[in-house]
């Protein structure tokens, strides 16, 4: 099998996934903020597609997704808005399975992935979407080579992990902490413990829930894993500019900064000759 | 597919392309340990869990409940009509069948915290009985909407000495509730039992859920042998997520399955029709601009879909955003239903229909004038619906519940859609 650009997004040293989510507050602002978390050194775009129950996320992300779905996003915005990135980072798709169900005229998300492949989506995370349902997406998402990204959880067994780990392509999902997505100040002690369960394994491990400062990137990929993953520490920002009616690119400094921040950080927790 | 009653049966937690497990991986090794609990203890009896259940269901809950004649509808109707009482189940609705084998199977399996959501507050109000009863902690979520329009079931569920957690995103009403419960579990989920409250979520809620519910059912098919010398030509219940619909109809579906049950009690009867009656709200559809219904029809009008754990029948704009659900009857509002109703209303087992507000309004005050029962406004749809019977053999209406938390809701509401059912009450404003 080639590797997929999402997998290739790890190969030089620990990768920033940053999220945010599609068009909060308007896709004109989102497209504006991929650029500048791009620029801060961002290796992987995880662009949110807003669904009206998202039930894996803590209030900063579901407040934003309540601004996006207010402000018109749908779908196929969605994927105009994806097809109009420049940025040469890859893009993952993460949203809830109704939406990729629902999408064309039938049952099922072999619609989707297909139109998502031709706006230039790179794969999937889908939270609510265990890899106990996940056939009929992971056989769309082969059809059209897109990547699979199953979440590794502080409760998951170990056969369901070695389930996941078989199945999961690009890079695996380290849920940093039960509960909900939400920025923390701590990385929480199951963070080491998760990562040397993986530790068998070549697929790169990327771990989010509760990540928002250099400092946290460093201590996660000085357990061992390959990549942080950043939502709603940018999410915060993106809610602060909205509160204070500060224009897009001024939110976009900022966030640009934060990129760097986490990036630097997640860099300083691996010894310099490391890089793979 | 659980179409067998033997207690070797194990579902697979799908209802033809229905159910399924579509969960946060969080929770999902929570859902197999609940799964395992499931089939050891309510499905196998082990450490004579479902006797445990049976006894205290009767000394605590007050069953069996009766099935009482109406003889004023009957007449109305030209059919014998029977009533289901669960109003008469200890805290006035068949929510503690449930509430009370969840809350009871959490102590088995050796959780130590409960949390539920609630809709109108009857769930949580049956959850924190049993919570009570059974020393448990509880909490309940209930949408800030609800808190506002159901205080005194938020009072009951304080005084059982449960947190009331009020949901302030969205619309504050059921679907937020079960969100934001979903989420305390994902974040508690090593000591915590959610009890949800329907026969929704992931497997093996809808299948466990109708197990402690078909009791109904259960009781039904003994009192209709021994009272009408034959079972019913129909039940009618009705079906927000279809707790009390699975529950009447489960022992005659045959899907049903608790030990312990008098011989052939739930061996399919195909004969009997099961109506599933359904909030039709101030009119029918979907506003996929406003993302509002004005109903919670998604039985008989709904699409296919992924919602809180299960593929099944919702109320959905095109694109697949859940939208806000109406009923004047707070325990119907949701915009999703059971998974395996939704099997059944495919396969015509069951007849899905839906009775407007007005319409659930008038029978309300039918039956408390009629018959001296006053039926909950989730009931009182069932009730309406008996006007859409056609047969000519005996027919169950489902009594889910009792009416006094609608009083308020009943008396706005009558006076502002000009029910002319409803009592003058003007003789009384100052
Ligand atoms: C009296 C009564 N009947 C019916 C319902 C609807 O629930 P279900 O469809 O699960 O029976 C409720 C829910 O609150 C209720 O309180």
């Amino acid at each position: 099998m080639t590797r997929s650009d999402l997998a290739a997004a790890f190969d030089d040293g620990p990768a920033l996934v940053s999220y945010v989510v599609a068009g909060d507050p308007t896709p004109a602002a989102t497209a504006e903020y991929i650029d500048a978390l791009v620029d801060g050194g961002t290796d992987v775009i995880e662009l949110g597609l807003p669904f009206s129950e998202p039930v894996a996320e803590g209030t900063t992300i579901q407040n934003a997704i309540k601004r996006a779905l207010d402000a018109g996003m749908t779908p196929d915005a969605y994927l105009d808005l994806v097809a109009r990135i420049d940025a040469d980072v890859p893009v993952v798709c993460m949203t809830y399975y109704n939406l990729l169900f629902q999408y064309g005229d039938r049952a099922g998300p072999a619609a989707f992935v297909s139109a998502a492949a031709e706006a230039g989506v790179s794969g999937f995370v889908v939270p609510d979407l265990p890899v106990d349902e996940s056939g009929p997406l992971r056989e769309a998402c082969r059809a059209h080579g897109l990547d699979l990204v199953f979440v590794v959880a502080p409760t998951t067994t170990a056969d369901r992990r070695e389930r996941m780990l078989d199945l999961t392509t690009g890079f695996v999902y380290v849920q940093g902490r039960v509960g909900t997505t939400g920025a923390r100040e701590e990385v929480s002690a199951a963070t080491p413990d998760a990562l040397a369960a993986l530790q068998h394994t070549d697929i790169p491990k990327a771990v989010g829930f509760g990540v928002s400062s250099g400092e946290q990137a460093r201590e996660i990929t000085a357990s061992g894993a390959d990549g942080v993953i950043v939502g709603s520490a940018y999410v915060d920002t993106v809610a602060d500019g909205v509160a204070d009616d500060d224009p897009p690119s001024v939110v976009a400094d900022r966030l640009r900064d934060l990129a760097a921040e986490l990036k630097a950080g997640a860099a300083r927790g691996v010894p310099e000759p490391e890089h793979k | 597919m659980s179409t067998n009653t033997d207690d070797t049966t194990r579902t697979d937690g799908t209802f033809g392309d229905y159910g399924g497990q579509y969960v946060p991986e969080v929770l999902m090794p929570a859902v197999e340990e609940l799964t395992d609990a499931y089939e050891r203890y309510v499905l196998d009896n082990e450490d004579g869990f479902v006797d445990d259940f049976r006894q205290r269901i009767r000394s605590f809950g007050g069953r069996p409940t009766p099935l009482t004649h109406a003889p004023t509808l009957s007449q109305r109707h030209g059919v014998d009509v029977y009533l289901k009482r669960e109003d008469l189940l200890h805290g006035g609705a068949h929510k503690l069948n449930n509430a009370l084998g969840q809350v009871l199977l959490a102590k088995y399996m050796g959780k130590d915290r409960i949390v539920a959501e609630t809709g109108a507050g009857q769930h949580g109000t049956a959850t924190a009985m049993a919570c009570a009863a059974l020393e448990m902690p509880c909490e309940i979520y209930m949408g800030r909407t609800d808190v506002n329009r159901q205080r005194p079931n938020v009072f009951r569920m304080r005084l059982h000495d449960a947190d009331v957690n009020p949901v302030t995103v969205g619309s504050g009403t059921l679907k937020e509730a079960i969100n934001e419960t979903m989420r305390d579990w994902a974040t508690n989920v090593a000591d915590t039992h959610y009890v949800i409250g329907s026969v929704v979520g992931p497997h093996p809620f809808p299948s466990m859920v109708r197990d402690f519910q078909a009791i109904i059912s259960e009781e039904l098919r003994a009192q209709s042998r021994e009272q009408l010398g034959e079972l019913p030509a129909a039940v009618i219940a009705c079906a927000g997520g279809g707790s009390n619909t699975m529950g009447a109809f489960g022992a005659f579906v045959g899907s049903a399955s608790l030990p312990g049950a008098p011989a052939g009690t739930h061996e399919p009867a195909p004969d009997v029709d099961l109506l599933a009656v359904e909030a039709g709200g101030s009119r029918l559809g979907v506003d996929d601009d406003a993302g509002y219904a004005p109903n919670s029809a998604s039985l008989s009008t709904g699409t296919e879909g992924v919602l809180h754990g299960a593929r099944t029948k919702l109320l959905q704009t095109e694109t697949g955003q859940i939208v806000e659900s109406h009923s004047v009857s707070a325990g119907l509002d949701y915009a999703g239903v059971g998974p395996e109703l939704a099997h059944l209303v495919d396969t015509g087992r069951i007849t899905p229909t839906n009775v407007d507000d007005d319409a659930a309004l008038a029978a309300f005050h039918r039956l408390s004038r009629d018959e001296g029962v006053i039926p909950a406004l989730e009931t009182s749809h069932a009730v309406a619906a008996l006007d859409q019977y056609d047969g000519d053999g005996p027919v169950v209406v489902n009594v889910s519940g009792r009416g006094d938390k609608d009083l308020d809701t009943v008396i706005e509401a009558s006076a502002a859609n000009d029910i002319d059912a409803a009592p003058d009450m003007e003789v009384f404003e100052q």
